[in-house]
This record gives C-alpha cells, sequence and structure tokens, in this order.
C-alpha cells in the first residue's frame, strides 16, 4: 500500500513537471525542431537580442506589477470595506465582486473592448498601455476582494480597539494592527494578481489596441510560422527565476517560525 | 521586506513613466504601429539584420509591431476597435476584402520609389487589379512532402493524398480554405472564387479522404513531418524547403496541375495617423536588401528585383522557394469571396472534420 502511495505521487509529479523539463532540455537545442541536433546556448544569446520579445517582457511585467499593486490596495480597501456592512447589502456586495471572477474571459474582454472602443471615440484617445493596465486592475481586483475577506473575518476587531486605547492614532492602528493581521491575505492577493496578470491572454488580446503588445500574444501568434526556440529559453528561465524566489520565500518562512518559536 | 517592495515598485513605475513620456516626447518623426503575422520580420538572430531596429536608426521613427495570426483576426480588429493600424500586412483575398469594405487606402506610389523594384507580375495582381492599395511584401505556393522512406508511389500530384496504400499516414490542411482548394482541383474546379455548388463537390472529395487520414493539422505539420512521424502532407513550399534541411529523407513536389500562389502584402488602413511614416515603412521593407534578410528568415520567396541574389544561395535556389515562371503560370491566387459562400465553406468543413 505504501509503495503504491509513493508510486502514485511519483506519477502525478512526473506528469505535472515533464513538460517542463522537455521544454528546458529543447531550450538547448541546435536545430528549430523537436529533432535532437545537439547542445547550444544561442537560443538564450538571440533571446536577448530579440528586440520585440524583449519590450514583449516588458511591457508583460509591467502590467503585471502595476496591476497587481493597485489591485492589492483597491481590493483590500474594498474587503475591509464590505466587511463592515451587514446582511444583505454584504452579500450582495460579495457576490457582486465573485461575479466577475466567474464570468468567462471571453465576455469580460469583448466587453471592455467596446466600452474602450466607444469611450475612446467620444474622449479621442486609443486602446494601448492604459487600457490594458485599467482592464489587469479589472479582473485582480475580487480575487484581491476574495483573498482578504476570510481573513477579516476571523480578525479580532478588540485588537484594533486595544491600538487604540493604548495610544494609536487611527492611521497607525490601522497600519500596524489591522493591516499586519491580514498581511498573509493580501500577499496571497497578490500574487495571484501578479500571476493571473503575467499569464493573462484573451482580455489583454482585445484590448490591447495597435501599438501595445504583450508575450502571451506574442508567442501565440508565432504559431503562424513556428513558436522559436527562443520562446523555449525565455520560459526556462523564467521558471528557474519562479524557482529561487520560491525557495527564498520559504527559506524566510522557515527562519521567521523559528524566531516565533523561540 | 516592505522597504524593497516599495523600493522596486517605485523603481517600476518611475521608469513606466520615464517609458511613456519618452513615447508621446518631443520626437517629431514620431511612430507608427505595424500589425503583422507572428515571426515575420527578420529579428537579427544568425547574423541576419534586424530590421525593425535598422529602420527605427536609419528614420527615426518608433516602431510598434502587434502580430496577428489569421487573416480573419486581422479583419476584425481593423473593423471594429478604434486602434489605428498605419501599416497591415493581409493576404491576397484579404486585400480584396480590404479594398472592397473601404478599410484601406490608395497608396501615394511617388513616396514608395523602391515599387519600381517590384517584379512586374507581382504588381497589379488579380486582388489589386490597378495596383492602388497595396505592396507584395512576399509570396510563396503550396506544395506537398513527403517522406521517400515510407511512400511507394511517387507523387506528382494533389491525388497523392488519396492514396490509399497510406492510410493512416496522411496529413491535411486545418484550415479550410486551403484544404478546399486542394479538394477543388482535384474536382477539376480552379479554387480563385468559388460557389456553394463548388463546395458541394469539393466536401465530397474531402469526405472521401478523411478515412485515409492521420489528422488534420497546420503548423505540426513541421514535427510530424521531420520526426517521420507521418508519410504525406500538404503545406506552403518554403516550410517545406525548411523541414528537408531538418529530416534528409523528406522530398518537397510542386503539384503538377498547379497550387496556391499566395501573397501577402503591406497596405496602409483608412484610420492610419501616420501615413508619411507608413510609406516610409512600406518603402523600406521593399528595399531588396531589407526584403532579402525577411525572407531569408522566413524562407518565402521576395517579390522584389534583386533580393533573390542576397539570398543565400541554397534557398535562392530551391524550386520550392522560388518556383520558377512556367509553374507559376499554372497557380491561381485566392480572390475574395461572398461572405455568406465562405462561411457555408467554414461550416462544411467543421463537419467533414468532426
Amino acid at each position: 500500500m505504501k509503495k503504491l502511495s509513493k508510486l502514485y505521487t511519483a506519477l502525478i509529479i512526473f506528469f505535472m513537471y515533464m513538460p517542463i523539463i522537455v521544454l528546458v532540455i529543447f531550450s538547448f537545442n541546435d536545430g528549430k525542431t523537436t529533432v535532437w541536433k545537439g547542445f547550444t546556448l544561442k537560443w538564450y544569446a538571440d533571446l536577448f537580442r530579440d528586440s520585440q520579445i524583449m519590450s514583449a517582457l516588458w511591457n508583460t511585467l509591467l502590467v503585471a506589477v502595476l496591476a497587481s499593486a493597485i489591485a492589492t490596495v483597491i481590493g483590500t480597501m474594498a474587503a475591509i470595506g464590505i466587511n463592515n456592512f451587514s446582511g444583505k447589502k454584504r452579500l450582495l456586495l460579495q457576490n457582486m465582486s465573485n461575479i466577475s471572477i466567474l464570468s468567462p474571459d471571453v465576455v469580460t474582454g469583448v466587453s471592455l473592448m467596446l466600452m474602450f472602443t466607444i469611450a475612446g471615440v467620444a474622449f479621442h484617445f486609443q486602446m494601448g498601455f492604459w487600457t490594458v493596465l485599467l482592464a489587469h486592475i479589472t479582473f485582480c481586483t475580487p480575487f484581491v476582494v476574495l483573498s482578504v475577506l476570510p481573513r477579516i473575518r476571523h480578525m479580532d476587531y478588540s485588537l484594533y480597539e486595544a491600538a487604540l486605547d493604548l495610544g494609536c492614532n487611527q492611521w497607525q492602528a490601522f497600519r500596524k494592527v489591522v493591516v499586519h493581521e491580514l498581511m498573509p491575505g493580501i500577499f496571497t492577493g497578490f500574487l495571484m494578481s501578479f500571476t493571473y496578470s503575467l499569464d493573462d491572454f484573451v482580455i489583454t488580446y482585445f484590448t490591447r489596441g495597435a501599438s501595445f503588445q504583450t508575450l502571451s500574444i506574442q508567442i501565440y501568434t508565432m504559431t503562424h510560422q513556428r513558436i522559436s526556440p527562443k520562446i523555449n529559453a525565455l520560459s526556462a528561465l523564467m521558471f528557474v527565476v519562479i524557482i529561487v524566489l520560491m525557495v527564498i520565500i520559504n527559506v524566510k518562512d522557515r527562519k521567521a517560525e523559528k524566531r516565533m518559536g523561540e | 521586506m516592505k522597504k524593497i517592495l516599495c523600493i522596486v515598485l517605485s523603481a517600476v513605475i518611475a521608469m513606466s513613466c520615464a517609458v511613456l513620456f519618452a513615447g508621446c516626447g518631443g520626437e517629431s518623426a514620431g511612430e507608427i504601429n505595424v500589425f503583422n503575422w507572428g515571426e515575420y520580420f527578420a529579428d537579427g538572430s544568425d547574423g541576419t539584420v534586424d530590421v525593425i531596429a535598422r529602420f527605427e536608426e536609419e528614420t527615426g521613427i518608433k516602431v510598434n509591431v502587434t502580430t496577428f495570426e489569421t487573416n480573419e483576426e486581422l479583419y476584425n480588429l481593423l473593423s471594429t476597435s478604434n486602434s489605428s493600424y498605419d501599416v497591415v500586412f493581409p493576404s491576397d483575398y484579404m486585400v480584396e476584402k480590404l479594398i472592397s469594405e473601404k478599410l484601406v487606402q490608395k497608396l501615394d506610389y511617388s513616396k514608395i520609389p523602391n515599387y519600381n523594384k517590384v517584379i512586374k507580375r507581382f504588381r497589379n495582381m488579380p486582388y489589386d487589379p490597378k495596383g492602388e492599395y497595396s505592396v507584395p511584401y512576399s509570396w510563396n505556393v503550396t506544395g506537398l512532402v513527403y517522406n521517400k522512406t515510407m511512400v511507394k508511389n511517387i507523387p506528382d500530384d494533389w491525388d497523392g493524398l488519396w492514396d490509399e496504400s497510406l492510410k493512416g499516414q496522411l496529413l491535411m490542411f486545418n484550415n479550410s480554405r486551403d484544404a478546399y482548394a486542394i479538394a477543388m482541383q482535384q474536382c477539376g474546379i480552379t479554387p480563385d472564387t468559388f460557389t456553394k455548388a463548388d463546395i458541394d463537390k469539393a466536401t465530397e472529395k474531402l469526405k472521401a479522404q478523411k478515412p485515409l487520414l492521420k489528422k488534420y493539422v497546420m503548423d505540426q505539420t513541421f514535427i510530424e513531418m521531420e520526426n517521420s512521424q507521418s508519410a504525406m502532407a500538404p503545406y506552403y513550399a518554403g516550410d517545406i524547403y525548411t523541414m528537408m534541411t531538418n529530416n534528409e529523407d523528406l522530398v518537397g513536389v510542386l503539384p503538377k496541375s498547379g497550387s496556391n500562389l499566395f501573397v501577402d502584402s503591406m497596405c496602409i488602413p483608412k484610420s492610419a495617423q501616420n501615413v508619411e511614416g507608413a510609406l516610409k515603412f512600406i518603402n523600406f521593407m521593399t528595399d531588396p536588401e531589407i526584403s532579402a534578410a525577411n525572407m531569408d528568415y522566413i524562407t518565402y520567396a521576395s517579390p522584389v528585383e534583386g533580393a533573390k541574389e542576397l539570398i543565400d544561395e541554397d534557398v535562392a535556389g530551391s524550386e520550392l522557394v522560388y518556383p520558377p515562371d512556367e509553374y507559376l503560370d499554372k497557380c491561381y491566387t485566392f480572390r475574395n469571396v461572398d461572405e455568406d459562400v465562405y462561411s457555408y465553406m467554414q461550416e462544411q468543413f467543421v463537419k467533414v472534420m468532426s
């Protein structure tokens, strides 16, 4: 039985990571195809020389960082606000926020495109960086609300009052007690927004306009010719960065736990 | 931790402001928005020229490249969104459609001196008969590729794709227009334009072919053929040339009854905001040296006189990349067909495939 469970775990991990391993291996392939032709680092060199991919990567990261940061602020404020309502009103607001998570990306994308197009004609602006950023903030915010709300519900409100009693003004009490208590939820919300923004295709596709392109769209449209191995190289690098980040976060958590233990 | 986060965030915001203001800032030459197929400009890898960087350097015009995957996608974005593209790259039949719907504007050819270098055959093509709206960027034909270790009856025409002895090893276009073109040729119809009755005939042909097929594919053809997993497939001849360099057992064939000569062109949409810049860009792309660099990269043929001589000798000498004139005389070029005929074809194709 124990062997069986080990085998099961091994299989699951194999299927989860095999595609990535294959991709990383082929990023070193000297040839544009799935035929192995020897080891090379040229795709990595080409990748950094390719101004189109680099600008798409920069655009993607810029939107992801800004959108998730802004969405985190708006979402946290919204969650605190929603929590202050009670009964039906709260339920209504909470569901209104959730519905936009559940509605399909295509619907969100098309409706945003229509809105931006109409507004663009009326106010003489074109879709581009700002419309993509606004769209991303729009679909990221509900995720932050979703991850912060349960934290608030479990927070002991008397802590906030105690801080006030002990001489904090309202802002200080909010910052040092409320935000501190909600931090894990806020952080999760931020990370979720960041990843959703990073790999969003559909909504960006409809709101990007004529002068702005992100990585997911760049890669998608490459299939007309064939996907360049540079993308393998880029994906491999992103994967390594994510692993390093995860390790750093985990090590930090461990250290923090140890300190708490002492 | 918080401090680091603060620093990173403020750095990002500061840099983004810098980028954005640099974008709208003083440069008089301005910028142009180019809408092209993915991977369709030489990007500087393998010793080629980075054509976009070169253009920006020479003219001071900033180029924003965005990409699309199908002609229909290009059409949808041009007709619905209010984004202003300055140069777009539609294929033959889509040029005609854009002209008929007045989505593109007439070009001032006096500002495109390099147009004189465009080979005569590729001027005034049937999709733009008076040569008023478009400048060709690349061209090529469809062809057949087979694996000589797997195929006994050497094909010389499209009927190779109906070869019973290759049951389960044949591939077919997963793209209604290309697939129907082949089937219509088999029925003796020239597929540049067609009617619903023509479609019905071709549908029967495709239905007969279906049991022999392994699957309907597009860019997967590369993987299937290069790894010798399928015996025969139709594809774009320039890409077949690329496949052959990766697998010595592959042979490319130009079907003797002719095939589809396709031309990807450059046009300026009605909504363009920087027409001067767009004309400069089109002229630049029609320079023999630049055209050669681009065609070297995508292995399709250049419509510009003098470009072929600058391309890698093996590529330029290949009949697949540069089919001879006699062959081109047998080819047809897609024309625009009515919306309802087109969607009828797509419906029928979905039915065949399912």
